[in-house]
């Protein structure tokens, strides 16, 4: 009467790399995690591409969607393809297409060695840092379609999106950035050379001559450099005077000003050389500054836009023959009707026609279980279409859904006003204040002194030489060098905001399931009545839908076909239900099957099964604590955080979770979701800053509601649009160094405002005094900016080593 | 020593085509991807076994 179920190896794709948990093909001696990954080998090899897995290990994409079909039918016509081709000659067609998956060497070389796969492809070229792959195709050979599913068959599925048509104003706003750099950078170092005479001829020339001449060199050269480069600080300080803000580049943009004033004053009426070497210096280190800004900031934005999930084209069903017909998805209107298929995404808030549909919301809600929906009910676009295909009715157009606000909301936080943002406004405010005081002052002593040429040279000078560049530049610098570090140690946040949130963290919740276990890891058996083949194929199909972890842990164990499962319900947290192929199954603990516990304690986490009516048997799982859980707790302790745990299990695990949490108190059971999310929002309203971990799937609501919240993944396709980050399993170990890091990273932000001030004392002593020599400012200012810069990446890279962070 | 008001004039014109000739590298698009050219030197041709007549 009893039986075991097997314990299975798990063994991973050749092709991959993801562990083959559901159904594994064997291929050529190698294993694969599906028949997607093991078509894609069959098609490299008989094309010889095997060069392909040499160069780096399990360098594939996984294939787990099946079929291709009619997918991309409506690539065939002329209108689409007029819109994807670039440019078209007699016989080639010019594409260029974005495909995200690529992300190694091996990418590079599968994708220039195309041709080798479809002879229509003459030339396919990468560009690797923006994931563009160019290509030019013989017409009479291939077309589009066949092109695009070629892509989509070796893994490499392309973008095909709205998106592409304004990729070239960002290569504009990009390449104007760096002409405004070099230009700047030629006249500093051209200027600087040629007031070398000035510095180190003590003063006096040998000709007034050469002095004048250099001096209008320099003058020439720095005219565009002020135009041009400076162009975007100016802007934004006069836009100060209209919005009667004053921001951070206002004081920035004083200086400038009054360099390039004075300089020029002092160059026409041949009293001095001028300061422009420091004015041009100045131009061309906050440019560079900036620039690595926004460059941390692109490479750190979750890649996905909201755009690029969007189909270019959906079918739309017109005339009395109810014939789909492929349209470009700007051109639906209200009350079209469209056809919408398995694995397509939904473009416009619509209306379901058909009888019943299931969709997947798992980019709009970070749900990953999908959502039944009856005739008539409203759908949302972003959802995904499973299985057959659904009719809907358009009821909003596709740019003005709700999604779009939802979206640009931040996804659905509080916009949270970065503390430091507001500090650097309030200083720079009471920088400019301060300057023009001091300016002042100094003008007015001197004046009185009877002496007006020092008192201006005073007021020019010290408008000159006050800096305010460590406000602009120290946090980006710190935080996107600290983005960038952690990144590659695979720790995703989404923006500095996190890290500033980060350090000031004082409560932390796990959950405990995902989180502080390993979910692959559960070992599982069976005590029951033995199953047949059929029935545990049911069984597995049901389980599979399911979003808790063990429940698809029992799906992945016993290898099976998928089946279309009918009236799936879930309740999170307690159990699943579904039918298949003639089986009513119901999975699920004691309370969720009704069953009275009997006597004792469980042994574990139980899973009781259910066929049609009469019970069958439980599943026990032992899970395993991760090796580093509870190092981390100990050590976050250590911090003086507060630790709870909020678990959707049983009782019985307290004893073990004790033990390795150090604590017997605050320690959570049979926690449903809604009431995960209620305890967070209690322990806010307490005034406590909370960081909660958690897997993401049945932690969605909890993670949104918390300061800050972090999904552990055990790969990066786990993301959930509500969580503030993303922390692979495998670094679970590093959570208590991430908030020690996040607190360093402040602590390096308020020196460097202070390195600042000393820099600008040491300046403002010399400018008081009417004593500033170009000299002088020449030396100060790169030195002050460049010692800042480096002081913030050095200092935050060494504090992640020291934290075994690196 | 006036000499050098020419070489400097002279250098100045030399930066200047330099600049010029680094604007319009960028304008070109030659710096867009620095990532695909290092690995694309290293590819090595495989002859395919059927190319030989």
């Amino acid at each position: 009467m009893k039986g075991k179920a097997e314990i299975i190896e798990h063994s991973i794709c050749y092709h991959c790399g993801e562990t083959c948990l559901e159904e594994q093909v064997s291929y050529d001696e190698k294993q694969f995690c599906c028949s997607g990954c093991k078509v894609v080998y069959e098609l490299l090899s008989e094309n010889n591409l095997c060069a392909y897995y040499k160069l780096g290990p399990q360098p594939g994409n996984t294939q787990k969607i099946n079929g291709l079909g009619e997918r991309f039918a409506y690539l065939d016509q002329d209108e689409i393809r007029q819109r994807l081709v670039k440019y078209s000659n007699n016989e080639n067609d010019y594409l260029k297409f974005h495909v995200p998956g690529m992300h190694c060497s091996s990418c590079i070389w599968l994708l220039e060695h195309l041709n080798r796969l479809d002879d229509g492809i003459i030339k396919s070229t990468v560009d690797f840092v923006h994931k563009e792959i160019t290509l030019v195709i013989n017409r009479n050979q291939t077309s589009l379609r066949r092109v695009v599913e070629l892509l989509v068959r070796i893994g490499y599925t392309p973008e095909l999106n709205l998106e592409q048509y304004n990729r070239k104003d960002q290569k504009q706003k990009r390449n104007t950035r760096i002409y405004k750099i070099g230009l700047a950078g030629f006249a500093f170092g051209n200027i600087m050379l040629m007031s070398f005479p000035e510095y180190f001829s003590g003063g006096i020339y040998h000709e007034e001559d050469f002095r004048n001449i250099f001096g209008i060199l320099n003058l020439v050269l720095a005219i565009p450099v002020f135009l041009y480069s400076a162009s975007e600080f100016l802007e934004n300080a006069l836009l100060c005077f209209r919005q009667r803000v004053i921001n951070i580049d206002f004081p920035i943009a004083i200086g400038i000003v009054a360099m390039f004033i004075s300089s020029t004053y002092e160059v026409l009426s041949g009293k001095g050389a001028g300061y422009f070497d420091s004015m041009t210096g100045l131009v061309f280190f906050m440019l560079i500054g900036r620039n690595f800004q926004n460059k941390t900031f692109d490479w750190l934005s979750f890649d996905r836009d909201y755009k690029s999930y969007f189909p270019i084209a959906i079918q739309r069903i017109t005339g009395k023959n109810r014939i789909p017909v492929p349209v470009p998805v700007q051109e639906l209107k209200v009350n079209d009707l469209i056809l919408v298929r398995n694995q397509e995404i939904i473009p416009a808030d619509a209306m379901l026609l058909s009888d019943q549909a299931i969709i997947d919301y798992s980019f709009v809600t970070g749900e990953s279980r999908p959502v039944e929906c009856a005739r008539g009910e409203r759908i949302f676009a972003g959802g995904r279409i499973l299985g057959s295909g659904a009719e809907l009715v358009v009821q909003h157009e596709v740019l003005h859904s709700y999604l779009t606000q939802l979206w640009n909301q931040s996804s659905g936080k509080k916009i949270f006003r970065s503390g430091f943002q507001k500090m650097v406004e309030s200083i720079s405010r009471w920088f400019v204040v301060f300057t023009l005081l001091i300016a002042g002052i100094s003008f007015i002593y001197w004046y009185q002194d009877g002496n007006m040429e020092r008192g201006i040279h005073a007021f020019t000078s010290v408008l000159v030489i006050a800096c305010a560049c460590a406000l602009a530049l120290s946090a980006p610098f710190t935080y996107g060098n600290m983005l960038r570090i952690l990144g590659r140690k695979g720790i995703y946040l989404k923006n500095a905001g996190v890290l500033e949130k980060m350090s000031d963290i004082d409560t932390v919740v796990f959950d405990k399931t995902g989180t502080l276990t390993e979910a692959h890891k559960a070992s599982m058996c069976y005590e029951g009545i033995t199953l047949g083949s059929r029935e545990n194929q049911a069984v597995a199909n049901v389980a599979l839908n399911s979003t808790h972890p063990l429940c698809r842990h029992i799906g992945a164990a016993l290898h099976t076909q998928r089946t279309y499962v009918k009236n799936l319900e879930e309740t999170t947290g307690a159990g699943v239900s579904g039918s298949t192929d003639g089986y009513y199954i119901q999975l699920g603990n004691a309370r969720y099957l009704g069953l009275i516990r009997e006597s004792g304690k469980p042994e574990g986490s139980e899973i009781h099964l259910r066929i049609n009516g009469e019970y069958k048997g439980v599943f026990r799982f032992r899970q395993y604590f991760r090796t580093e859980a509870s190092t981390v707790i100990r050590d976050l302790r250590k911090q003086g955080q507060h630790i709870y745990v909020v678990s959707g299990d049983h009782e019985y695990e307290r004893r073990a979770l004790s033990e390795i949490t150090g604590q017997d108190h605050h320690l959570y059971f049979e926690q449903q979701p809604h009431q995960k999310k209620e305890f967070i929002n209690a322990l806010a309203e307490k005034g406590n800053k909370v960081m909660m971990m958690g897997d993401g799937l049945n932690d969605a609501g909890a993670l949104l509601n918390s300061h800050v919240g972090l999904s552990v993944a055990e790969d990066v396709n786990n993301f959930t649009p509500g969580s503030d980050g993303i922390i692979l399993g495998s670094q679970f170990g590093h959570t208590a160094a991430l908030l020690r890091y996040a607190k360093a990273g402040k602590r390096i932000i308020i020196i460097s405002f202070i390195i600042s001030l000393f820099y600008n004392f040491a300046g403002l002593w010399f400018a008081v005094q009417g004593n500033l020599s170009p000299v002088i400012a020449a030396i100060l200012m790169p030195i002050s900016t460049t010692s800042l810069v480096l002081y913030t990446v050095i200092a935050s890279t060494l504090k992640a080593r020291q934290l075994k962070l690196m | 020593m006036s000499v050098i008001l020419i070489l400097i004039g002279f250098s100045l014109l030399v930066a200047g085509s330099f600049l010029l000739a680094f604007l319009w590298s960028v304008n070109d698009g030659q710096y867009d991807d620095d990532v695909s050219p290092a690995v694309r030197i290293l590819f090595e041709d495989e002859s395919k076994p059927d190319s030989e007549n």
